[in-house]
């Protein structure tokens, strides 16, 4: 304030940024429950873990449970398809993080890296794709014998990492462990 | 209200006097419905009309169809079976709405487009642009969120893949994704959220609709010749405009009773023809159609979307610039929205001085390639993401900016205009013979 003495002119001042500051603290006050009240109610966001009975899943096949809202695959691969995912080369890769919950975000995509077992046999992942969120085929399908998401053409390998099409990421791995030889927990 | 000189309501009995000096509410609509129309208007000006109606029949059938619809994902479904089969007249509400919302979105791109080639957009009148845009985007919300409601496997994978655009975003992308769900996936939170703002918004639309008639009953209506009404005196502006009461409103109505036979023979012979019978399959969280199309209104900018595939060199290059924050996901989605962008803004993107397409030699090609090439996008919006549609798609993206962006612009210094009549008067009587085209009483 250049005139310090024009006592009436610094308190009526500061009277109008005092009133202006209350107010918008009064409006950020009473719209943020309106905004965070959309977030995760306390039952959704509650963390769950689940644990999952594989014992009856077959060589080749493709367990599916539904975890957290999402579906999970849970596949027991077949020697081929081991062979395929571990014949790929980091270069090849769009994506070469690992994408695993399960390991430091800095782990590359080696076929070792996805898998749950040294083996290479247990592929446990997100089943949602990376682009826009739809639920990819399995089976082998698409280009890379792995999954195919129908909504836009993405084509992840037999380990679940992005080959072709829109996707940016690999599956991504969610937090699993073993309970027993037949048993894995989710979360 | 308007700019151009015309007769005010004036109150004659004692109980108009006592209500305008309380209340002028009576002047206002008087005002409103008397405003000089240019009398030049062709059938390209009835769409307005059209969208009032549909606004209304949305709003109608929509507010009883809440009378007997619940939004829970495992009831959701069922009620509105429930509507079709057991509720009286249930069907016929049902489809009104429906098929409402496809004649709101074909009605809506018409208006548009006639907007864009009769130059609706430029000064004095992008207010009036912009907030029909706003509008635009209000309707693209509720009837995204109106799509879901039944929730059936396209309402449910719609949801997914739309929200899913929203991931997209760097950073803050995941938050708001799971803030917008209510959850890490789409569910009953989401379902719930749907219905109330797709009750809310078409509210908020008929308030833009007031703002967006207010703003061109203040500048007047353009016209085909893009040439303003003179505004000297009221006696040369009646040679230029009738009022919009009847001589208009009559007009419209006739547009409007051919429209709706149009409507009703689908709304009664073929009520499902624009829907998809995926959505007959009730929501299933753990299996994706094989193809996901959204409806047929969303295609071209779902084209956009999806034409943006690593592969594309500018995507590439945009990927490498950001050093990997712009990924073909984003650069997809940002397409999308860059394509409405570019519609906002383009009353500063055309700098041609002359404002209807009539008198544009060049920018009518250009125009009538726009109008084809959004026919191709929503052609190729329906056909799976692979070649050769993908490259389609890629093409006809590219002369969506490539309008906007770069021939607009260059069409203002290089074209060269015809000459345009010097008042609408003119016009009109090149069109209807020398006669004083004054009405009969």
């Amino acid at each position: 304030m250049s005139h310090a003495d024009d006592h009436e002119g610094t308190r009526r001042d500061f009277l109008y940024f005092a009133t202006a500051g209350a107010g918008v603290v009064a409006t950020g006050a009473a719209v943020w429950p309106l905004i965070n009240q959309m977030n995760p109610s306390a039952d959704v966001s509650a963390l769950s873990s689940i644990r999952v009975d594989i014992g009856d899943v077959v060589e080749g096949t493709q367990l599916t449970v539904k975890w957290q809202g999402k579906p999970v695959f849970i596949r027991y691969r077949t020697p081929k398809e081991i062979e395929e995912g571990r014949a790929v080369p980091l270069s090849d890769l769009v994506d070469t993080s690992s994408e695993n919950a399960n390991l430091a975000a800095d782990a590359d995509a080696s076929d070792e890296n996805r898998t749950m077992d040294a083996e290479g046999k247990w592929l446990v992942m997100i089943g949602v794709c990376t682009h826009l969120g739809c639920v990819p085929l399995g089976n082998n399908s698409g280009d890379f014998d792995g999954w195919f998401c129908p909504c836009h053409g993405s084509h992840y390998d037999t380990a679940g990492r992005i080959r072709k099409g829109p996707a940016p990421r690999n599956l991504d791995i969610p937090l699993t462990s073993w309970v027993d030889d037949t048993t894995i927990k989710l979360g | 209200m308007s700019g151009i000189p015309h007769d005010h309501y004036e109150p004659k009995t004692r109980g108009e006097k006592w209500l305008h000096s309380r209340l002028p509410i009576i002047g206002l609509l008087y005002n409103t419905i008397m405003i000089p129309t240019p009398k030049n208007l062709n059938w390209m000006w009835i769409w307005g009309i059209v969208l009032a109606f549909c606004l209304v029949l949305q709003i109608v059938t929509g507010i009883v169809l809440a009378m007997h619809y619940t939004p829970h994902v495992d009831l959701a479904f069922a009620s509105v079976e429930h509507i079709v089969r057991n509720v009286n007249g249930g069907y016929m509400l049902r489809y009104l709405h429906a098929n409402g919302a496809s004649l709101f979105f074909f009605a809506v791109y018409l208006h548009i487009f006639r907007g864009l080639f009769y130059g609706s957009y430029k000064a004095p009148r992008e207010i009036t642009w912009i907030v029909g845009m706003l509008i635009y985007l209000a309707m693209m919300a509720t009837g995204f969120m109106g799509y879901v409601l039944p929730y059936g496997q396209m309402s449910f994978w719609g949801a997914t893949v739309i929200t899913g655009l929203f991931g997209a975003l760097p950073w803050i992308g995941e938050p708001i994704q799971t803030w917008l769900l209510g959850g890490p996936a789409v569910d009953n939170a989401t379902l719930n959220r749907f219905f109330s703002l797709h009750y809310l918004l078409p509210f908020v639309i008929a308030a833009l609709v007031a703002v967006h008639i207010w703003a061109f009953h203040t500048t007047g209506n353009n016209n085909p010749t893009g040439v303003e009404v003179r505004r000297g005196s009221k006696a040369e502006v009646e040679k230029d405009t009738l009022p919009f009461w009847p001589y208009f409103v009559i007009k419209d109505l006739f547009a409007l009773v051919l429209v709706l036979t149009l409507f009703f023979a689908v709304v009664g012979f073929m009520p499902n023809f624009l829907g998809h019978p995926d959505n007959y399959i009730e929501a299933n969280p753990l299996s994706t159609p094989a193809h996901i199309v959204p409806e047929w209104y969303f295609l071209p900018f779902y084209a956009i979307l999806r034409a943006f595939t690593a592969d594309v060199w500018v995507v590439m290059f945009a990927t490498w610039i950001t050093g990997g924050i712009v990924t073909a996901k984003l650069f997809g989605v940002l397409a999308m929205f860059g394509a409405i962008a570019v519609m906002v803004l383009v009353p500063w993107l055309d700098t041609s001085a002359v404002r209807s397409g009539r008198f544009r030699p060049m920018f009518k090609w250009w125009f009538w390639l726009l109008a084809v090439d959004f026919v191709v996008l929503m052609w190729a919006g329906a056909m799976p993401a692979e070649p050769p549609y993908s490259t389609i798609s890629l093409i006809a993206s590219a002369y969506w900016f490539a309008y906007f962006l770069v021939i607009l612009p260059l069409l203002g210094v290089i074209e060269k205009p015809n000459a345009a009549p010097e008042t609408i008067e003119d016009d009109f009587k090149a069109h209807y013979g020398k006669s004083d085209a004054t009405p009969a009483e």
